[in-house]
């Protein structure tokens, strides 16, 4: 048994918070407090991101965390606010399970994941191990976030949620080149970009950004 | 320059004349041109294998291209199994090339079908030479792909379209057969080459589960009932030649591919798997020749008729699986060198046959036999080359279809050697249903025979029917030739196959050269023993007596008068015994199980002008509970599942969430 130091007590209790603040996602029904839980995920991101590049002595892991800082922690969440605001709708509440089975589920999902990866990488090093737990985790309850909402909004930020998960997975594991760190946040901007746009695009058409519109025009049944 | 080197350059040769069909596509030498290469390049492969298979065969040729997977490469070898297929797929291309030079003129659209014809050739010789898993399966979906193209060269026909459709189901079908078959063989390790698989040890389970594969995969190409559906609409789709190829030789290159999986790579088979073979076989045989006595157009006569004579095969295959089982490697060698003799014969035969078919359809546009007839007066020579091949299909003495049909019922009648009860009583069985299929087959080809070339023409153009060019008939009386040589040089033949017999089984039969006058002992001569050269010089002998005699004696006098006609003076041909009356008495047999065949009379009442009319109704019951069930099983779930095009985007994040759930609980549980 190998003694708890302090680093891994740190690093352990910035991605159970991670995990925390996934679940506190999934209970809140306006938009403006999901923003706003959002940016406090990749605000604890960030710093977990940090401590990893601190504990691994990986300077270049400053710079994913300034990233996750900058990019997910301020301009998107300021941005989303924006379109809420111009398109009007930071009144809507919209999911579309009750918040009751949606935390079940999500219990679910991280008993799920904690017992898979704790099973499979018996052997690996159990800062990664619970580091890879925890990612799995709030990938999936990404996910969970954005099969539960309808508003296009919220499953934007869902998918962002998730890809906060992968860079928790990937800082968790030691050596990933910064190329690969960069490229994910680039895809992760264009895709924001994109689907800024098509909210727009959405709202123009049909006066609303609930993605059931768009399938009452393609006219087909749920 | 090795052997195999000289096929592979005959090979780049039939290639690259596909290439330069397609140059040449529209113009009007190209026919010629093509035709010629092709029968060169043919030809020389097929001296090559010939000097190769009497030669020194101790010694296996290898070649390895550096073409294919990148750290694989493509390996090809020839040994004497592989050179003696070779000396089929070549035979068979170089006479139906021959056959081209002439059939080829009559070609509507001869850009359709040049590129392909060296293509096909090339890919068949391919598969033979094949000596890994990968360009096995590879050359093995050229020659597929090839000859689909082929079958679809006059796709405007009626039935054609459809054919081609069966056929392309059937093939992929087949092929992912022969994927898994030999992703089984390859194991986990994953060495594709033939050499590691033959090396390998094979559990007794797995080469079960192979022999099963390879009978669905390679039976499926060769025509193994119930696997059958697309042979007999496929083959007569094809250009005459084309047809001759795809039955007289691809369905061998199916059974090679059987021979090598099953005998050589999987080693030591198991006794039970024989049974399932030789019931196949015999099954197969039995069926096809009652499709093949129950049709009326020509071609699809000849393509269930191969159906029949590849059950023949099988059922030889399966008496040597047993024998090998047992240990009795006399045995073996004679029942695999019965089927190996079956394949050369029913390659000169049924190319024959073919060829015959597509002189009547050049003379006449028919293929129907019911409006045939009295083409003997105005075909001659094609008639008598297609009497040789129907002579030698029947399985009568001296041809060749007698020998290996002689051969394999010596194997048969061993069969109390056999060590396990239950091939015991099985192999009599087949035997019993070979004999009827052997039976059937005669009476199959009289009918083909008597109702297309006897008789009076039933129909305008029969009458007027033409004698075809020399290139047609040079070819069909070399393989005429050759039933008639291989049917009394057997032990020619038998010695020349039994590098192969030793290269399989390790055994081999008796060396035949030493037997006086040509005769044969498969065995030992005070079993059994067969003289080919005294039963041809019996039969020309008597024969010649019984006319000299008729004519002497009986008829001496020549008068032509009038037949007595029944009270009708002049009857019609229409009246004449026709092809569905001469198979009346086996419907009535056989059809009424088999066929569910049944004859409705619908007669008028007395006072009505209307004539009587006998309508018949068969079913394929094979198609009908088995294909149409799968067909509609595959066609209702395809419509519900395609309500999946038009679900809410919701419902596929969800969809994705819930597989991905699944999987890792999968995971969970199982790791």
């Amino acid at each position: 048994m190998q003694m708890h130091s302090l680093e891994f007590d740190i690093s352990h209790a910035l991605a159970g918070g991670l995990v925390l603040i996934s679940f506190m996602m999934l209970y809140q029904d306006r938009l403006y407090s999901l923003l706003n839980v959002f940016a406090l995920h990749a605000l604890v991101l960030a710093l977990s991101v940090a401590w990893q590049a601190f504990i691994q002595n990986a300077p270049h892991l400053y710079v994913t965390a300034a990233i996750a800082l900058v990019f997910k922690a301020i301009v998107i969440p300021v941005a989303l606010h924006r379109i809420i605001k111009q398109l009007g709708i930071h009144r809507d509440i919209e999911s579309a399970v009750g918040i009751g089975p949606t935390m079940l589920a999500g219990m679910g999902l991280v008993a799920l994941s904690m017992v898979l990866i704790l099973r499979v990488t018996a052997e690996a090093d159990p800062l990664a191990r619970e580091d890879i737990a925890f990612a799995l985790s709030v990938v999936l309850l990404g996910l969970l976030v954005m099969v539960t909402r309808r508003n296009a909004v919220s499953q934007v930020v869902g998918f962002m949620s998730l890809e906060n998960g992968l860079v928790l997975a990937a800082t968790g594991a030691k050596g990933m080149p910064l190329v690969v760190e960069i490229s994910v946040a680039f895809s992760i901007l264009i895709a924001f970009i994109v689907i800024g746009i098509f909210l727009f695009r959405i709202r123009e058409r049909f006066d609303s950004v609930d993605v059931s519109a768009l399938d009452d025009y393609r006219g087909e049944r749920r | 320059m090795s052997a195999v080197v000289l096929q592979m350059l005959c090979v780049a040769g039939l290639l690259g004349s596909a290439v330069l069909a397609i140059v040449l596509s529209r113009s009007k030498i190209a026919t010629a041109i093509i035709y010629s290469a092709t029968l060169s390049a043919s030809a020389i492969a097929l001296i090559g294998s010939i000097h190769w298979l009497l030669g020194d065969t101790a010694n296996a040729v290898d070649l390895t291209l550096p073409i294919g997977l990148p750290w694989l490469g493509s390996h090809f070898r020839l040994d004497p199994l592989a050179s003696f297929f070779l000396v089929v797929v070549n035979l068979g291309g170089a006479v139906a090339s021959l056959y081209g030079l002439g059939y080829g003129h009559h070609e509507a659209a001869p850009h359709r079908v040049l590129p392909f014809f060296p293509a096909f050739l090339a890919g068949m010789n391919l598969v033979v030479l094949a000596d890994d898993a990968f360009s096995y399966l590879l050359c093995w979906e050229f020659m597929s792909l090839v000859s689909w193209a082929l079958v679809m060269a006059h796709h405007r026909e009626a039935g054609n379209a459809k054919a081609g459709y069966v056929y392309l189901v059937m093939a992929s079908f087949g092929t992912l057969a022969l994927l898994l078959a030999f992703g089984l063989l390859g194991g986990p390790a994953g060495d594709y080459g033939f050499a590691a698989i033959r090396a390998a040890p094979h559990t007794p389970y797995v080469a079960t589960l192979v022999l099963i594969l390879m009978l669905l995969g390679a039976g499926s190409k060769a025509g193994l009932v119930p696997l059958h559906v697309w042979l007999p609409l496929a083959h007569p789709a094809a250009p005459s030649h084309v047809s001759a190829l795809m039955s007289g030789v691809m369905t061998k290159v199916a059974i090679y591919g059987f021979i090598r999986v099953v005998f050589d790579l999987l080693g030591q088979p198991l006794w039970p798997a024989s049974v399932i073979v030789l019931f196949l076989g015999g099954v197969t045989a039995v069926m096809g020749i009652l499709y093949a006595m129950m049709e009326k157009d020509l071609k699809r006569l000849l393509a269930y008729s191969t159906i029949e004579n590849v059950g023949v095969i099988f059922a030889s295959l399966g008496l040597a699986l047993a024998f090998q089982a047992s240990g009795l490697k006399l045995l073996a060698a004679l029942a695999f060198t019965a089927a190996l003799f079956h394949v050369l014969n029913h390659s000169f035969f049924k190319s024959l046959l073919f060829f015959g078919a597509g002189a009547v359809l050049t003379a006449t546009g028919e293929r129907d036999m019911d409006k045939l007839g009295g083409l003997i007066h105005r075909m001659p020579l094609t008639s008598f080359a297609v009497l040789v091949g129907c002579v030698a299909i029947s399985a009568l003495p001296p041809f060749n279809g007698f020998v290996s049909e002689w051969l394999m019922f010596q194997a048969v009648l061993q069969s109390p050697e056999l060590s396990q009860w239950a091939l015991k009583i099985t192999v009599p069985a087949v035997g019993a249903l070979l004999a009827l299929a052997a039976a059937l087959a005669a009476a199959c080809f009289v009918k083909a025979y008597g109702v297309t070339f006897l008789g009076r023409p039933r129909g305008a153009t029969a009458e007027t029917a033409e004698e075809v060019d020399l290139y047609s008939l040079s070819a069909m009386f070399i393989l005429a030739a050759l039933c008639l040589l291989a049917g009394i040089l057997p032990g020619l033949v038998i010695d020349s196959l039994s590098p192969i017999t030793l290269q399989i089984l390790g055994g081999r039969m008796p060396v035949q050269a030493n037997e006086p006058w040509l005769s044969i002992a498969p065995i030992a001569e005070s079993r059994s023993s067969y003289n080919g050269l005294l039963v041809m010089v019996f039969i020309t002998i008597s024969a010649s007596l019984a006319v000299v005699f008729i004519h002497r004696f009986a008829s001496r006098a020549l008068r032509r008068s009038p037949a007595w006609g029944c009270g009708f003076s002049d009857p019609t041909p229409a009246a004449q015994y026709s092809g569905g009356s001469f198979a009346q008495p086996i419907r009535r047999v056989f059809g009424t199980l088999v066929f569910h065949a049944r004859d409705h009379v619908e007669m008028p009442p007395p006072g009505d002008i209307k004539p009587a009319r006998l309508r018949i109704e068969l079913h394929d019951l094979i198609w009908e509970r088995m294909y149409e069930p799968i067909a509609g099983a595959v066609g209702f779930s395809s419509d519900k599942l395609n309500r999946l095009q038009f679900l809410t985007i919701r419902r596929y994040l969800s969809l994705v969430f819930v597989t991905l759930v699944t999987l890792l609980l999968v995971l969970a549980i199982w790791s």
